[in-house]
């Protein structure tokens, strides 16, 4: 039932983004974008569906939401935790707030809490390699992060 | 570039691109190349303008019938100023340049890209279906390649793909060249296949990545022919044919189609374009099936049940004034009967209700023939050579069993059945040549045109005019010139005149046909179909280029050209034969008086007839 209203909001929703957007197929992205912000997920019923508006197949949305590793195709939580994994975050203590947010969310990086509140991924260099280590919860940016500052992060 | 979008006019297939350029109506341009000087139409690429002075520049990417990508950058040449390599297939020439296909740098470049290649490409060449059909084998060895300078990857990366009854994939033989992704998305606008994830982890893989089977593949195979290696392949179920073979209770047919026969010769290094009709026969016995049969036999009784079918419908439209759906559409190619079950599920009834000759074949090996050799069916195993992958799938179609038995047991492509023959150490061309078993080897060379795009088409209109007008077609020797040819969709129109008397409410009428190969023109026909805007009486529609001459089976490589060669071969037979018309083939009488009584009546329903699934294009739910 519940599903079956979610996914009437969800068509209603990419309808929505398609007149704003145009059904070119270079309206692909911005519609992602809206879909994933939304739902946190882009999923197989949502690809289809955007594909059928656009009049491309539904496995060039899929190559698209796969070339870019912000898009899920799996659920994931509400919020995800993106951790820089690059050398200079490293060589800032990237290993003590590892250490404290699976310890924190009793889950490992990749995962995400049984509740579908968090999950927690590792991303690429995000430019800040002079404020590390760096994080993005969702799409905010938090720099110089510590483990005492990750309480007030979180609760934000 | 007219109306298209830049997008659209960036994926017309690389053999089209002359016209385009024509188009421009810029004046020629003067370049070098390797210091020999010659003069180009403005736009022409480096790689067609190095063919004209007799220079092959390595490609692994391009092909005539796809879009220019320049991915796989094994083409690179120099071009004098110009800072880096430059791929030849993706570069225009518009200014009088100067060009080098073969200096150090060159040379040096394009090892390193296929050393790369090699680094990821998994397996041995001796333990792959595509040995010495091989481009990335064939490049290797042009180039010299006699180690591997970034090594060779020693274990699997991904599982083989052996969901499909008709394509197998193994993607840890890609070599990322994107050309099964642009045949299943621009030329056969199927859209199964497609790049996903992102550098290192990029491969080609099907929407959420699932099994072949589970996705809306029509099993049309033209990703194979396409592909340079050994990543794409037919299911090939030869092992269990030679059990069968080999099996002393079993009796074995073998029914052969008509493209077969004209391309086979190309897998024996013979230039397309070489009938082996009844060499092919003697391999066949020679292997060690029983009986060899024609499918052009089955082809002809298809032309009878749907000539019948189609008339029946004119009737009841015209006359009965009954809602029926018109135009009919031709229901021989089980890649474009797949896809219309899945793009098209509400225009199912447009399809003739006639099974292909293939299966129409196997219904009747197993009750007719059975029956007249006293031979127990669940003994009969029967094979069709066809030049096809979808026939696989079309075989293990739960609805095929109208025999009571598995219709038809197992589907062979050309490819496979020439590696049968080259196994038992048999050279094709140099065998004697022998005819078909009777009493359902007798085929028209209206059968036998069911190869070439068309050719049900004008087998159809052989039968059927005369059936309603008495008179053969108006054209000179039987040959309905209008419906031939490749344009992708062709259009003709036959004025219906003196009918005799049971035909009487056509006269005056002017049939109309369409003829459509290729999904991608499949869907432009079926456009119109849905919009009602189609007045054709009767459409004929291959699944792929050319017809089943160009089909996901026949041997590799395929183009424009070989395509053309192949359709003349089929039509020389023809026009060779005595039986030119599937209604005055005497062995299809035999078996309308013994066994099957009338076109469309009680038996023909039953063996000849099937119906079809509707199936959707959402697979994500």
């Amino acid at each position: 039932m519940r599903d079956q209203r979610t996914r009437e909001m969800l068509d209603q929703d990419i309808r929505r983004w398609v007149d704003k957007y145009s059904r070119e197929r270079s309206a692909l992205i911005a519609i992602l974008h809206n879909v994933h912000r939304k739902y946190s997920q882009v999923s197989a019923h949502a690809m289809e569906e955007i594909a059928d508006y656009l009049g491309i197949h539904p496995v060039e949305v899929y190559g698209v939401a796969t070339f870019y590793s912000f898009y899920n195709a799996e659920p994931k939580g509400k919020k995800i935790i993106r951790l820089c994994r690059t050398i200079s975050c490293d060589m800032q203590g990237k290993r003590d707030l590892v250490y404290a947010l699976e310890h924190r969310f009793g889950i490992r990086f990749g995962e995400t809490t049984r509740d579908g509140k968090w999950t927690l991924e590792y991303t690429s260099c995000m430019g800040w390699c002079d404020q590390g280590p760096a994080l993005f919860v969702n799409s905010k940016p938090y720099t110089s992060v510590t483990t005492e500052r990750l309480d007030a992060i979180l609760a934000e | 570039m007219g109306n298209l979008s830049n997008f659209e006019s960036s994926r017309i297939p690389s053999s089209h691109l002359q016209q385009q350029i024509d188009a421009t109506g810029k004046a020629d341009v003067e370049i070098a190349i390797n210091g020999k000087k010659l003069t180009v139409p403005y736009g022409t690429s480096i790689l067609n303008a190095t063919r004209l002075v007799g220079v092959k520049i390595p490609t692994l990417c391009s092909h005539d019938d796809l879009c220019v990508v320049g991915v796989c950058r094994l083409c690179l040449v120099e071009v004098e100023g110009q800072k880096t390599l430059q791929a030849a297939c993706a570069y225009p020439i518009t200014a009088s340049i100067n060009i080098r296909t073969h200096t150090t740098k060159v040379r040096k470049a394009r090892r390193h890209v296929l050393d790369l290649m090699l680094r990821n490409h998994y397996g041995e060449c001796y333990a792959c279906r595509r040995n010495h059909k091989c481009q990335l084998q064939d490049r290797a060895k042009e180039h010299g390649v006699d180690f591997f300078r970034f090594g060779h990857i020693k274990e699997k990366r991904f599982e083989e793909d052996l969901s499909s009854y008709a394509v197998v994939r193994d993607p840890d033989k890609c070599v990322l060249c994107y050309r099964c992704v642009r045949t299943c998305i621009d030329m056969q606008e199927v859209g199964v296949l497609e790049f996903i994830n992102r550098g290192f982890e990029t491969q080609v893989s099907t929407f959420m990545n699932k099994p072949l089977a589970e996705v809306i593949c029509v099993n049309c195979g033209q990703c194979i022919n396409r592909c340079p290696t050994g990543a794409l392949r037919a299911n090939d179920p030869s092992d269990k044919v030679w059990r069968a073979i080999e099996d002393p209770e079993k009796h074995v047919i073998m029914q052969t189609a008509p493209a077969p026969r004209a391309c086979i010769g190309e897998e024996f290094g013979l230039e397309a374009g070489h009938s082996l009709t009844r060499e092919l026969n003697t391999a066949i016995r020679m292997i060690g099936f029983d009986q060899v049969f024609d499918t052009n036999f089955a082809a002809d009784l298809t032309i009878m049940e749907e000539s019948a079918e189609l008339l029946t419908r004119l009737k009841d439209a015209l006359v009965e004034g009954k809602d029926i759906p018109l135009p009919m559409i031709t229901s021989c190619s089980p890649g474009w009967v797949k896809f219309c079950e899945h793009f098209y599920p509400d225009q199912l009834d447009h399809l003739s209700t006639c099974k292909s000759p293939q299966q129409m074949f196997g219904a009747l090996l197993k009750t007719y023939y059975a029956e007249k050799s006293g031979i127990n069916p669940a003994n009969i195993v029967t094979v069709a050579l066809m030049p096809c992958s979808a026939k696989k799938f079309e075989c293990n179609r739960p609805e095929m069993q109208d025999s009571g038995h598995k219709d038809v047991d197992y589907g062979l492509t050309t490819r496979e059945m020439a590696q049968m023959i080259k196994e038992c150490g048999i050279h094709l061309p140099d065998l004697d040549r022998e005819d078909f078993d009777h009493p359902l080897g007798l085929g028209s060379g209206a059968g036998l045109i069911f190869g070439a795009t068309g050719g049900v088409m004008e087998a159809a209109i052989r039968t059927a005019y005369e059936i309603v007008t008495g008179r053969e077609v108006p054209f000179e020797g039987l040959n309905v010139t209008p419906v031939r040819g490749m344009e992708g969709i062709r259009e003709a129109s036959i004025l219906i005149e003196n009918p005799v008397e049971e035909w009487k409410f056509l006269a005056g009428v002017e049939l109309k046909v369409a003829i459509a190969h290729g999904t991608a023109n499949a869907k432009k026909i079926m456009e119109l179909v849905k919009a009602g805007k189609a007045d054709y009486h009767f459409i004929e529609i291959m699944a792929c280029p050319g017809g089943c001459l160009g089909g996901g089976g026949a041997p590799i490589p395929t183009n424009d050209e070989i395509r053309r060669k192949r359709a003349e071969a089929l039509y020389k037979e023809d026009a060779s034969l005595e039986v030119r018309k599937s209604h005055e083939n005497a062995e299809i009488d035999q078996i309308y008086e013994e066994f099957l009584g009338e076109p469309l009546g009680e038996r023909s329903h039953r063996l000849l007839h099937t119906h079809y699934t509707p199936r959707g294009k959402r697979i994500g739910d």
